[in-house]
């Protein structure tokens, strides 16, 4: 049905794609046939040959009518969603899984692709890029298109980038579990994924500039500014991060450029900046876009909104050595790690404050409505986890902290109370209206929802912390010998009643997740509406609030 | 066009643009956001000053203070070990039996020995040393290599079938699988090990004659005439403890495919005190399990 809406020369220019795309899988099927490259290759042809199949099958379908034009193009958006909520549910899974595998280390089955070590990323890339990506090209390509007065420039490089992007993600995740990864945490695919996804990349920005430069309104909307900042920045650090060689060209195998504490450095400025422009710049254009929107409220200070924006870019850059504390890399990069990461609570606290403020005047609202009330409570979580940060990144804190499950604990206090609560509230903002509908199927179950991963969150966060800290103890603890009084294992053994209670925070909130995901789906297959009525997000197609094209 | 409105409920200026229904107040920044950001940026200048701090060509600004981490962790670990000398002094100078004789230090034995061993030989041995299939149990009196802490410190130093030059080396033949012995002849030699032992056994008498001798021809040059072992790896099969099990399976598995642990030397990882020290800690922990 999607392909219905595009022109005929966009669906032959999206068959020559997929055939492209296939026939790259072949190049790489064919040099790497010894390699497990070449089972990537295989996996490349028929992601290309089930897309080359989908327009085909659309393509003598009557062309789309010309009223289109006057309505943004949502489609990529809805698809987006789906694959969201479709990887969270993977995702979250696998994070489960690998939560109760540290319970029993046993439960392996014997088996290599079920070790730690091969499924944890497959949990991390999942919900980061997986679930976090698709839900931020998804709703970036929404709001961009209506803070800028101004339908995406055309139908092909959206789902260039979606279905990309998405190729990159499934790469990733069966290349883990088959053993390929270059050993970067959060940057693991090989060489020919990375290059993939800088194409995909580069298209992106190129759409979302070709976008911004057909607005109509005289000024560029907060949300994307941290949109562009997600994207360009993410470009930027993934290109130097992924700098490699690769053995061969028939080979999945690369080493990195840099060696020694440079490649370290070089991977924590990525890491940590993942979590800046990935997880915070981009949510936080989320926010900045369907909080106001559902509180009905204005934004509590433009101004603030610069300061911080600005602080934030800026600060984060130089915040990465803090992942590097007490370590080979010289103390004077600690230092600056250090001090910047405590400089950019201010500005990280001010957009928390900013949000937050934004809902003076709708409280009763954040009262009544789970889904205002996820976007909050994100907020709240946000402004937490930074303050944690910026504590965690003082030296001696750190080596306190450093290698325990309070590291854990922090991640997941950003990962599931602010990155996944906001992109949740802000699904089911523009679910019903995207598919036409009144409202979500059912409000309870956005209720239950919200508690399961309140509670999901709370039971995850305290028990890591509790597990960090004492970890933390028992390695620095020393008896009257002046040995250490107690040994790895014995911090193990303490350790497991903290896992099995994190394993089931972890399980309350995927148990949210599929809530959320039924949810949604309920109300993709409830009957649309004839007539739309006065709620607070009018569908674009029922309500052409864009003008002509020029 | 920019039309300025007033927010009814917070009484500010919005800035007048208006973008798919959202617009911004024109708040002022709160005063605190500058406070912060200005004490914030005091301390990390104070930071600057007193550490290790910014690069400057192929150098960088020391710091008044003259902190380094290197330097400092050094100096930490030195003063460890000097307070740790008093008494780490005398494991590595005494003698072993003076050293069991003086309960204060064997009181550090027991503390450091106790996380020494856990953290380098309970991968193996098992955090009780109660050792698992393949890995001996040290807190019994049956030993492959002998159980004085003057040979168990020896062992530790050189390992077993290590790559250390003075490595203890042994290995259980493969019987079976090179041809030395037949199947049957296997069966009567499991069946005479097993009654060794005095397992269950509803053999014939025949059986065990014959494992017997099968024995005293095969196997006694390692583990002795009467099967004891004669300190020299080869196991005691007399006694209720098995290093592979001693049911028929497992018993089955030793002589056919034979049999090779390794046991890593420590000789480069851990100084002699703390070696001796591990001797002694097994030893005393031998002492705890049979009063
Ligand atoms: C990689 C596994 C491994 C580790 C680690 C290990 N051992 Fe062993 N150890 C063995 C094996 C296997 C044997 C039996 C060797 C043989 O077959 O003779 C053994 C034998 C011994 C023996 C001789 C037992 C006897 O009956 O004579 C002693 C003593 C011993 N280990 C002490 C230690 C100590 C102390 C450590 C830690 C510093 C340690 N082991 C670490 C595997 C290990
Ligand atoms: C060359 C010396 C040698 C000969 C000959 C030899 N063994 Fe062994 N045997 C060993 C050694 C050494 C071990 C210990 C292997 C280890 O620690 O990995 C051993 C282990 C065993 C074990 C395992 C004990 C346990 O605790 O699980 C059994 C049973 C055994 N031998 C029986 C025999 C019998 C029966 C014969 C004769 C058919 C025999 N051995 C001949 C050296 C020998």
């Amino acid at each position: 049905m999607y392909v219905a809406q595009l022109t005929l020369p966009e669906r032959r220019a999206a068959l020559a794609l997929a055939c492209l795309v296939a026939g790259l899988g072949l190049t790489m099927a064919v040099l790497g046939r010894d390699d497990l490259l070449g089972t990537h290759g295989a996996l490349v042809i028929a992601c290309g040959v089930v897309v080359a199949i989908v327009v085909m099958r659309g393509f003598y379908a009557p062309s789309p009518s010309p009223e289109r034009l006057s309505s943004y193009y949502d489609d990529p958006t809805r698809a987006g969603i789906v694959f969201a909520m479709i990887w969270a549910i993977v995702a979250m899974a696998v994070g489960d899984w690998v939560a109760w595998l540290l319970v029993s280390p046993d439960l392996t089955f014997d088996a290599a692709w079920s070790s730690f070590g091969r499924l944890r990323p497959v949990h991390t890339s999942g919900v980061i890029f997986g679930f976090g990506g698709n839900a931020l090209i998804a709703t970036s390509f929404y709001v961009v298109q209506r803070t800028s007065r101004a339908r995406l420039p055309d139908q092909v490089s959206p789902w260039f980038v979606l279905l990309g992007f998405n190729l990159f993600c499934i790469l990733a995740a069966s290349g883990y579990l088959m053993g390929i990864t270059q050993s970067k945490e959060y940057a693991e695919p090989e060489w020919y994924a990375d290059i993939w996804l800088v194409i995909v990349w580069v298209a992106y920005f190129g759409l979302y500039l070709r976008t911004l430069a057909r607005r109509k309104e005289p000024h560029i909307y907060v949300s994307n500014w941290y949109y562009l900042a997600f994207i360009l920045v993410v470009a930027v650090l993934h290109i130097v991060n992924n700098l490699a060689v690769p053995v061969s060209l028939g080979h999945a195998k690369s080493y990195s450029a840099f060696a020694g504490v440079q490649d370290a450095m070089t991977e924590w400025w990525y890491g940590h900046n993942a979590v800046a422009f990935f997880l915070t710049s981009g949510f936080l254009g989320m926010m900045y876009y369907f909080m106001p929107k559902r509180a009905g409220r204005p934004i509590f200070s433009y101004r603030l909104s610069i300061i911080s924006f600005w602080g934030i870019t800026f600060m984060y850059m130089w915040a990465g050595s803090h992942h590097l504390h007490y370590t080979a890399l010289p103390q004077w990069v600690q230092t600056l790690g250090m001090t910047f990461s405590l400089m950019l609570l201010v500005p990280s606290w001010a957009s928390a404050t900013n949000a937050l403020l934004t809902l003076n005047g709708a409280w009763h609202k954040v009262r009544d409505d789970a889904t205002l009330r996820f976007m909050m409570t994100a907020a709240v979580f946000y402004g937490l986890t930074t303050f944690e940060g910026s504590f965690m990144a003082i030296r001696p804190v750190n080596s306190l902290s450093h290698y325990t499950d309070w590291t854990i604990g922090h991640v997941h206090a950003g990962a599931l109370g602010w990155v996944a609560l906001i992109t949740f509230g802000s699904l089911y903002s523009i679910v019903p209206s995207l598919w036409g509908k009144r409202a979500m199927y059912s409000p309870r179950l956005v209720e239950v929802h919200y508690w399961l991963a309140i509670a999901g969150t709370l039971v995850y966060v305290i028990s890591m912390w509790n597990s960090g800290i004492v970890q933390g103890l028992m390695w620095r603890t020393y008896n009257d010998s002046g040995t250490l009084a107690y040994s790895f294992v014995d911090s193990l053994v303490a350790m497991h009643p903290y896992y099995v209670m994190r394993a089931v925070g972890g399980l309350l909130f995927l148990i949210g997740t599929v809530v959320g995901a039924y949810n949604i789906w309920r109300t993709m297959r409830t009957p649309a509406l004839a007539e739309i009525g006065d709620f607070a997000e009018a569908p674009a197609r029922a309500a052409p609030t864009l003008a002509a094209a020029e | 066009m920019a039309v300025e409105e007033r927010d009814p409920h917070s009484g500010y200026l919005t800035t007048g643009h208006e973008w798919n229904g959202i617009k911004e107040l024109n708040t002022p920044v709160p005063r605190p956001v500058y406070l912060f950001l200005a004490l914030t940026a005091l301390f990390a200048v104070v930071y600057w000053v007193l550490m290790p701090a910014w690069p400057v060509g192929r150098t960088y600004t020391k710091g008044l203070l003259g902190m380094d981490q290197r330097t400092s962790v050094t100096s930490e670990l030195k003063q460890a070990a000097l307070e740790r000398s008093a008494w780490m002094k005398r494991i590595e100078t005494e003698a072993l039996p003076a050293i069991q004789a003086d309960a204060g230090l064997m009181q550090r034995v027991r503390e450091t020995g106790r996380t020494l061993f856990a953290d380098n030989c309970a991968a193996c041995h098992g955090r009780e040393a109660r050792g698992g299939p393949g890995f001996p149990d040290l807190t019994t009196s049956s030993w492959l290599w002998g159980g004085d802490p003057e040979t168990i410190a020896e062992t530790i130093r050189v390992g077993v079938n290590s790559a250390h030059k003075d490595s203890r080396v042994s290995q259980m033949p493969a019987f079976g699988r090179d041809k030395m012995l037949e199947p049957r002849q296997i069966e009567d030699v499991i069946t005479y090990v097993r009654s060794l032992s005095s397992q269950p056994r509803s053999a014939p008498a025949a059986q065990v004659e014959s494992g017997r001798d099968l024995f005293a021809a095969n196997c006694a040059a390692c583990h002795g005439d009467d099967a004891k072992g004669i300190g020299a790896g080869a196991p005691n099969l007399t006694d209720s403890f098995w290093l592979y099990g001693g049911d028929v399976e497992s018993l089955r598995r030793t002589l056919t495919q034979g049999r090779q642990g390794h046991m890593p030397t420590w000789e480069a990882r851990l100084t002699e005190a703390e070696r001796k020290l591990l001797a002694l800690y097994i030893v005393d922990l031998r002492r705890k399990e049979q009063p």
